[in-house]
């Protein structure tokens, strides 16, 4: 069955008990109502602190066949989703499924524990490294591995679609009854974002933390109410992998060049004016880009009323210049970030849910003007592919690239013409990640394509001094370098399943031959 | 043409490609191209023909060609190949 988006969509997949098809971003109604954990008792003066991760397993009554969650705010610092994991294999705990907020690297340690049977079923944002890999291969897991957005978990989180039954929470600072934040401790990570919705909606909540403090502790981030258990560890993550230093700004005159275009994008695009609000990505052009546009905001005297992310060292500046009134923040990338969140009273934590969730009372996406997004692969519709690579392996992450392109006025998306030999304007994307019709401006180092539904924008365009083309004429300046390269052959048998934002599907991931 | 040494061009750095060519290893063996590549599944079929196309224009007949490709251009295979046909016909004894 073909989606809206054009896929090939098979009508029964492994594991799912009922394939919606995508039918267009804002098209599904959802009805019904939230659900919410088990209603539980803490009488007073008992004890929530537990001696150790597997006193806590046996404490939840985790089973075979249960379904836990992890959260990424330490990235590739993280050991709590590998610790735990461990415990649950020791205790010979099987046929788990594992909703994480996202994979990383360091996480190949869980292999395996997958490869023995002890997790069978996968939904996270993404997955890289040899894990990517894994995953593409179709073995071991029981199901595709199920691919959400931030938004679309939180979203599949309240609407009973994932039932965590043990949420394990890495807390850089708890206190003896359960309070958590994310901003004290050796292992601070900033915003605990992520973890907001675990801790809401999970049946049971075990807090892992390295730095246990006196009640109360504040300010407060998950509440104590959502806490059942806690059990402090030595150590919860490796602060070098959890954030980076400030990152100096590019040197490639590549990305030099695409986020000098991207800035002129946002400067004439009609949306550059007082109390605008911006989102940007993490990546090396978007860093960049954000240097030049806090340069035409202060030669123009533009305020932004509020920035989101992914906070990154070159947001904090713009706040601490009075270039943006506020930050809204549902994850810190390095150190200044997490600094500022502590001491900037401007600078707000957000839930998942605050940030994306397409099926709340409005998520911050939705009051976005502008988003720079990066991309692995874009095509001549403008889909967007940021989760398997040039040879149809899972090597990228969702995260809120399809919630941002949604919600935001105007979504840039940056990427380089060419990687090596490949051409990333392409006829098709291998997978769809974030839907065209989303998409406004594709900015490359050679020239600046507009979305044909936004003649507003391309109007607009016409004053900067862009390399503005068609899409088309975009790839065939590709296509005159590299030559249309061949497709990737592939199977039939599914490996990964791409959800949108608001539960349906956007692609399926089929393994490569 | 048959030749009897060794010639090489190119380097292994990015977007460059590293192209041996060999005297075949038995007769009649045509041109025989050994292509490693991280584009082999997009462009593959397409380097492998270029290169024979490539060294049969230059005479050779019976060689063995050892490309390591790291995402090379078509002008960068054809400047690569052709310096190291150049080289092999001038091991000529």
């Amino acid at each position: 069955m073909l989606n809206k988006a054009g896929r090939d969509i098979p009508s029964v997949i492994p594991g799912f008990k009922e394939v919606k098809l995508y039918n267009g971003p804002f098209a599904a109604n959802p009805t019904g109502r939230v659900v919410g954990p088990k209603i539980t008792v803490n009488k007073p003066r008992s004890e929530k602190i537990l001696k150790s991760i597997d006193q806590a397993i046996e404490a939840t009554g985790l089973k075979s066949g249960m379904t836990i969650s992890f959260h990424h705010h330490f990235r590739n610092g993280d050991y709590v989703l590998n610790m735990v994991v461990e415990a649950i294999a020791r205790k010979g705990i099987r046929d788990i499924t594992l909703a994480a907020s996202s994979l990383t690297s360091t996480h190949d340690a869980i292999i395996p524990y997958i490869e023995q049977g002890v997790i069978t079923a996968i939904e996270t944002s993404g997955g890289r490294g040899k894990l990517g890999e894994l995953f593409t291969s179709g073995k071991f897991l029981k199901k595709p591995v199920l691919i959400r957005s931030h938004g679309g978990r939180a979203r599949a989180i309240e609407a009973g679609e994932v039932v965590i039954d043990v949420a394990f929470i890495g807390a850089p600072a708890c206190d003896t009854y359960g309070n958590i934040n994310g901003i004290e401790g050796k292992s601070a990570c900033g915003s605990m974002g992520y973890a907001m919705c675990d801790a809401a909606y999970a049946d049971q909540v075990v807090a892992i933390t390295d730095h246990l403090v006196p009640h109360p502790l504040y300010p407060i981030s998950i509440p104590q109410t959502n806490v059942d258990f806690i059990v402090e560890v030595e150590a919860i993550g490796d602060p070098k992998g959890i954030a980076s230093g400030a990152l100096r700004i590019s040197k490639d005159p590549k990305e030099l060049i695409i986020a000098e275009y991207a800035s002129s994008v946002i400067e004439y695009s009609g949306y550059f004016k007082n109390d605008y609000s911006l989102q940007l990505g993490s990546g090396g052009a978007s860093l960049a880009a954000a240097q030049f546009i806090k340069e035409k905001m202060i030669a123009q005297g533009i305020v932004g009323s509020f920035g989101v992310g992914g906070i990154t060292a070159p947001f904090v500046e713009m706040l601490d210049q009075g270039l943006f009134k506020t930050l809204f923040d549902v994850q810190d990338f390095d150190i200044p970030s997490i600094d500022s969140l502590r001491n900037n009273p401007n600078h707000l934590e957000m839930s998942a849910s605050y940030y994306a969730n397409p099926h709340n009372r409005g998520p911050i996406v939705n009051k976005l003007d502008v988003v720079i997004l990066s991309a692995t692969e874009v095509d001549v519709d403008f889909n967007v592919n940021v989760i398997t690579n040039s040879n149809g392996v899972i090597m990228g992450a969702s995260g809120g690239h399809c919630d941002t392109a949604a919600g935001a006025g105007l979504s840039i998306v940056v990427a380089p013409l060419l990687r090596g030999r490949l051409p990333m304007v392409l006829d098709k994307v291998h997978t769809i990640v974030t839907p065209g019709e989303t998409v406004d401006v594709i900015v490359t180092e050679r020239g600046v394509a507009v979305n044909p539904n936004r003649k507003d924008v391309f109007e607009n365009l016409k004053q900067a001094n862009i390399p503005l083309m068609s899409i088309e004429e975009l790839q065939q300046i590709a296509y005159d370098l590299t030559g249309k390269p061949e497709s990737i052959p592939v199977t039939d048998e599914i490996v990964g399943v791409v959800e949108y934002r608001d539960g349906t599907i956007l692609d399926v991931i089929r393994k490569p031959v | 043409m048959a030749i009897v040494g060794t010639g090489q061009a190119g380097t292994l750095e990015s977007s460059d490609i590293m192209v041996t060519i060999s005297p075949a290893e038995g007769a009649k063996t045509g041109i025989v191209v050994d292509l490693q590549s991280p584009v082999v599944k997009q462009y593959g079929r397409h380097i492998e023909n270029l290169i024979v196309s490539l060294v049969s224009e230059q005479g050779l007949t019976d060689v063995k060609v050892f490309a390591n490709d790291r995402g090379a251009l078509d002008c960068t295979i054809k400047a690569r190949v052709l310096t190291a046909v150049a080289r092999c016909k001038k091991d000529r004894i």
